[in-house]
């Protein structure tokens, strides 16, 4: 059985490609078979954040129109086994992702892997809804903000009648909740939502909050998935959410309590 | 495909006699600015909802000693703010006779206003799921919606609105000018409210309402937002 997940956001630059690589990774290093799918089609980088883009010579669209095989277009992970790329073509634009070519590729990478982790493009035109349509379960990524959660807020609409699923009347697509670029202190001084608010707004389940942080900078400046920064905030809050999705416990570590009325009406900034 | 691939046996259409709620309007006056004035702002105050809507030109309630006007002018009229006129009903043959020539039928039975009808019973729409942001959902009837309506989402029915979790977009009650209907949610966080038309956006609500369960009614043509206690 595989399980097929869309990284998802509606807004762009709110870290899907981030998490898409950090939590593919770190599925991997638990020891799952798993593909990260770059739908970013034209505007690729998830081969940049997972440091393989010297090693494409075949991508996804080449797949699609038959110019090239699957395994010719899947990069394996140096660092990691049982993880391969596959990533997108930077040439084309998001139409050659068509309808037939998707469902061939999908099926295909269903045969042979666990997970099957899709890196969709921000938007919610037909890129996001190829990178959605096949899923069963949807990381939504959002950021403390408020134009970034209405985004989000679209997003899940559109999942319960955009995907496979919601045309078959089968089981709806799963949703988990990862608020990322999160900063504590930000959201004490009022000047971010916190957790509790955007998950009022969006109502559906919190995997994760991943802190702002440098490592992620660092990380994809040398093309290393922040996931291997074990002592990094970020790294380790995407261990966690990994540990979560495959169903551990783990308390929410990034969140820290928003303080009382008190704290707040003494707090100096 | 040609026509002899058609099997002979399938039926090619099937005719119902059927009950259909249109939009008649009832002309008061027969002056094109004063007609073009009111329903410019009619439209104004939900932008949108009209679009695309059949309506019945209701002769009734013009007396033969008023100004005649200029018909096509008043159908392009109501075609530009988005409105399909498809007949006229009623009116005296004065009236009638004007209208003769132009594209439109003409039928006898006469219009009813929903009140006089025979109330047929429409069952409520009931939502489950969080209705999203761009999302619409329309009801003919009541609309009653478990969970959220987030912003950036619009509900609108024909009859009451029930939000039972909080409403942060827009609700329309009563959008074929049921003046009765009413919007009653468990947290008002509305973007717009509306009944019958008259509406107000998120400025001019009360905000000492914002956050509580509270209807939303019409009362003298006026807006009110009160508790649910009495
Ligand atoms: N937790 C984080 N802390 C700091 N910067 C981040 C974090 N997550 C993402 N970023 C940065 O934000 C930018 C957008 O991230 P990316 O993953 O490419 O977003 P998307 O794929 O949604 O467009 C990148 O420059 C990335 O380094
Ligand atoms: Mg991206």
């Amino acid at each position: 059985m595989s399980t097929v997940i869309v990284v998802t956001s509606g807004k762009g630059g709110v870290g899907k490609t981030t998490t898409s690589a950090a939590f593919a990774t770190a599925l991997a290093l638990r020891g799952h078979s798993t593909v990260v799918v770059d739908f970013d089609v034209g505007l690729r980088n998830l081969d940049l954040i997972m440091g393989c883009e010297r090693r494409v010579v075949y991508d996804f669209i080449n797949v699609i129109n038959e110019e090239g095989n699957l395994n010719q277009a899947l990069i394996k992970d140096k660092r990691v086994e049982n993880l391969y790329i596959l990533p997108a073509s930077q040439t084309r634009d998001k139409s050659a992702l068509t309808q037939v070519g998707v469902t061939r590729v999908m099926e295909a990478l269903k045969e042979r892997f666990e997970y099957i982790v899709c890196d969709s493009p921000a938007g919610i035109e037909h890129g996001a809804q190829m990178a959605m349509y096949f899923a069963d379960v949807a990381l939504i990524v959002t950021n403390p903000e408020v134009s970034s959660v209405r985004d989000s807020d679209r997003i899940i609409g559109m999942l319960a009648s955009k995907t496979l699923r919601a045309e078959q009347s089968l089981d709806p697509v799963k949703e988990h909740l990862i608020i990322s670029r999160y900063v504590p202190g930000r959201v004490n001084k009022g000047d971010m939502l916190s957790a509790d608010d955007v998950q009022d707004i969006l109502a559906i389940p919190l995997l994760g909050v991943v802190p702002e942080s440098d490592a992620v900078l660092k990380a994809s400046n040398e093309g290393v998935p922040v996931t291997f920064q074990e002592d990094s905030d970020a790294g380790q809050a995407y261990h966690d959410i990994t540990a979560r999705f495959v169903g551990e416990d783990r308390p929410q570590r990034f969140i820290q309590e928003q303080k009382g009325f008190f704290s707040r009406l003494f707090h100096h900034p | 495909m040609s026509h002899k691939d058609t099997p002979p046996t399938q039926t090619a259409f099937n005719l119902k006699g059927s009950m259909l709620t249109i939009m008649v309007l009832q002309l008061h006056e027969t002056n094109l600015a004063v007609i073009s004035e009111q329903l410019r702002s009619k439209v104004a105050q939900a932008p949108g909802l009209f679009e695309n809507t059949p309506l019945i030109l209701d002769l009734s309630h013009l007396s033969d000693g008023q100004a005649s006007l200029d018909w096509q002018a008043l159908l392009d009229l109501f075609q530009a703010q988005g409105f399909l006129p498809i007949a006229y009903s009623g009116g005296s043959l004065h009236w009638r006779s004007q209208i003769q020539d132009l594209s439109l039928p003409w039928f006898n039975s006469p219009v009813q206003a929903n009140k006089n009808a025979t109330p047929t019973h429409i069952p409520a729409k009931i939502v489950q799921q969080p209705v999203r942001s761009g999302q619409q959902l329309v009801a003919e009837g009541d609309l009653i919606i478990l969970s959220m309506v987030s912003p950036g989402a619009e509900v609108l029915a024909g009859g009451n609105i029930h939000v039972y979790g909080p409403l942060h977009g827009r609700a329309l009650a009563g959008i074929n000018g049921d003046e009765h209907a009413r919007i009653f949610c468990q947290k008002l966080e509305a973007e717009l409210v509306s009944v019958s038309g008259q509406y107000q956006i998120r400025d001019e609500l009360d905000e000492s309402w914002f956050g509580k369960a509270a209807q939303v009614y019409l009362e003298q043509d006026n807006l009110k937002i009160q508790s649910f206690g009495v």
